[in-house]
């Protein structure tokens, strides 16, 4: 298995860097949005839009290309910033967030972007989605297409009954090139998962339903890579991999906290937020110099 | 006698008023036309919860099983998989019964279908009381409603099973979000092969110019109005008789033209009293035409078991109940 090499994890974490210090921007902008969530999975976005993804920012409707389904829409600020930093749209752009006529929406929505798959916000829906996409290729492609199809979900969205519906459906007609990614970070709105409702043993329950199911840290750029490459080399079985994150990721204030869930920061937060992820910035540096 | 106010360019079929006229289920054109939609068409596929057979898609199923997808039951997650295919470029029909597709999965058809754009058909079996013995659980009366009222929405109601068969493949040569709504029971075959249908078209097929009242009527109940119709001739009350088999978009044109010279507007579906085709037309004419109006429909209450023919008339929606209904209407005009 290719491991990916130092050089590359550092340009991935600096991608993720300014992912996160343009969520904050733009979420300071918009006065509203999620927080948390974006910041958690500023790692993974980066690694799936500067590594793992086929596609081509310039050429969006490219038919050849990978397909990634964002389940959670209110994760939004970091789908755009990811695709800002890869060359879909201006990064200035950034700050137009949840605006009136801006492209980017709330929470996506396809016909206003392009590059978009999909729109969604209301929860539980995007695994189905993706779910028909691989089918659709299925019948066109065979078992040996090697189009992938990502469908990033949250993990307070397991308690849609729709996501095993789809679970079932993806197991029985075996969509080996189905790759499900839970951002495990263990908030809702409402507070913690396990407080709201129990989700744990989320492995188990995946491997019940006949899914090869892969733990890594959400913020190990090696551990993400393995993973994928793991997903890709399993046949006969579609994927979950269960990315643990940390929510607010990248700013201590934030982190760990599910308050920060569906607030942005004020204008003194974001400032030293910024700084923080200023100095993590050197951080990554230094640590690969 | 009274034969002759039948519309000649509708091509009706001649022995429409006969005793033994023909019946067939109207899901059973859907089987049909899906079959034909599939040669046409290698892009259309169907996907069904569990009902293949009762919805007739398994005419489909059995000529194409690489394009048919079971899906058990999980309508919720039948809506949002179209969605998915529909985003590959392929032109799914989903299946179920009208209670769960659209009742159960009415938010992934706005978000992921209709928000989306995405070129999905959605397919509703056993809608309507004449269900029958499986009681007042499997008898749709809101889903007119339900998908009437979302934006990129077509809203068709076939009168018969040929109809029903050209429905389906117009909509799967019509870009966009489709709803077709069937019945369960057979259903008396008053069209043709040569009677048109066109999306988007309502047809006069019984009278026309001046008369006492405009008939409106949609689905299997279409038969039960014409029969009203020539009743009503006999007592001297003229009618026309309008098939609104897309109630949405509604046909402006031919709805505004039955009720220039007529005195009152009387619709007859077999749902709900709010929201359906009698609510679409009173929105029309409120805005163009005001006039008084009187709705066959099932007056705000749930279904139960029992023969749909005698549901049909309990509930009010047969011939006998359009014809009090249309006395009723022009004796408070008076």
């Amino acid at each position: 298995m290719a491991h990916l090499h130092d050089e590359k994890v550092r340009f991935l974490s600096e991608k993720a860097n300014a992912i996160r210090g343009s969520i904050i921007e733009a979420l300071l902008e918009a006065g509203s949005g999620h927080t948390a969530g974006p910041l958690g999975m500023a790692d993974i976005f980066s690694y799936l839009f500067f590594h793992a993804l086929k596609h081509d920012p310039k050429n969006p409707f490219w038919s050849e290309r990978d397909r990634l389904v964002l389940s959670n829409g209110h994760i939004a600020p970091v789908l755009y910033a990811a695709m800002a930093h890869a060359g879909y749209f201006p990064i200035e752009e950034l700050k137009t967030l949840r605006k009136f006529k801006s492209r980017l929406q709330g929470h996506p929505h396809r016909e206003w972007l392009p590059g978009l798959e999909t729109s969604s916000g209301p929860l539980g829906s995007g695994l189905s989605q993706a779910v028909g996409m691989a089918l659709a290729d299925r019948i066109d492609n065979g078992r040996t297409s090697r189009r992938y199809f990502y469908a990033l979900m949250s993990d307070g969205e397991q308690e849609c009954g729709e996501v095993w519906e789809a679970a079932q459906l993806a197991a029985r007609e075996e969509l080996h090139n189905l790759i499900a990614i839970i951002d495990r970070n263990y908030i809702q709105i409402d507070g913690y998962t396990e407080d709201v409702m129990p989700l744990d043993p989320l492995k188990e329950k995946w491997e019940a339903f006949n899914w090869h199911v892969i733990e890594v840290s959400g913020h190990d750029f090696a551990d993400i890579d393995a993973a994928v490459e793991q997903a890709k080399a399993v046949f006969g079985k579609p994927t979950l991999i269960i990315a643990y994150t940390v929510p607010g990721k990248g700013v201590p204030e934030f982190e760990g906290k599910y308050e920060w869930h569906g607030k942005p920061p004020s204008r003194e937060e974001a400032v030293r937020a910024l700084a923080e992820l200023r100095s993590l910035g050197g951080k990554i540096k230094s640590e690969h110099e | 006698m009274s034969e002759y106010r039948l519309r000649t360019e509708a091509h009706l079929n001649p022995h429409l008023f006969d005793v033994g006229i023909v019946e067939e289920p109207i899901r059973k054109g859907y089987g049909e036309g899906l079959l034909l939609a599939g040669k046409e068409n290698e892009h259309v596929v169907a996907l069904c919860a569990d009902l293949k057979e009762s919805t007739k898609t398994d005419l489909f199923a059995k000529e194409y099983p690489q394009r048919f997808i079971e899906m058990g039951i999980g309508e919720q997650n039948m809506a949002a998989v179209a969605s998915g295919m529909a985003a590959m470029g392929k032109i799914p029909f989903m299946t179920s019964y009208a209670m769960f597709n659209p009742g159960r999965n009415w938010e992934q058809i706005r978000t992921t279908i209709c928000y989306n754009d995405q070129n999905v058909k959605i397919i509703g079996s056993h809608a309507g009381v004449s269900v029958g013995p499986d009681g007042g659980t499997h008898q749709a009366l809101e889903d007119i409603a339900l998908m009437r009222v979302l934006p990129r929405m077509t809203v068709i109601v076939p009168a018969d099973a040929i109809e029903a068969r050209k429905a389906t493949r117009a909509a799967a040569q019509h870009k966009g979000a489709v709803y077709i709504r069937l019945a369960r029971e057979k259903s008396p075959v008053i069209s043709t092969d040569d009677t048109p249908f066109t999306i988007g078209s309502a047809s006069l097929l019984w009278g026309g110019g001046a008369a006492n009242v405009a008939l409106f009527a949609c689905g299997g109940l279409v038969y039960q109005a014409l029969r009203a119709a020539r009743t009503l001739a006999d007592m001297n009350i003229s009618s026309t008789v309008v098939n609104v088999s897309t109630i949405k978009p509604l046909d402006k044109k031919t709805i505004l033209d039955a009720v220039k010279d007529a005195r009152a507007v009387v619709t007859v579906e077999e749902h709900q009293i709010n929201g359906g085709l009698g609510g679409a037309i009173a929105e029309l004419l409120a805005n163009f035409h005001p006039m008084r109006m009187e709705m066959v429909a099932v007056k705000d209450q749930f279904g139960q078991s029992g023969e749909p023919k005698e549901l049909i008339h309990e509930y009010g929606l047969d011939e006998e109940g359009i014809v009090q209904a249309t006395q009723n209407l022009l004796s408070r005009l008076c």
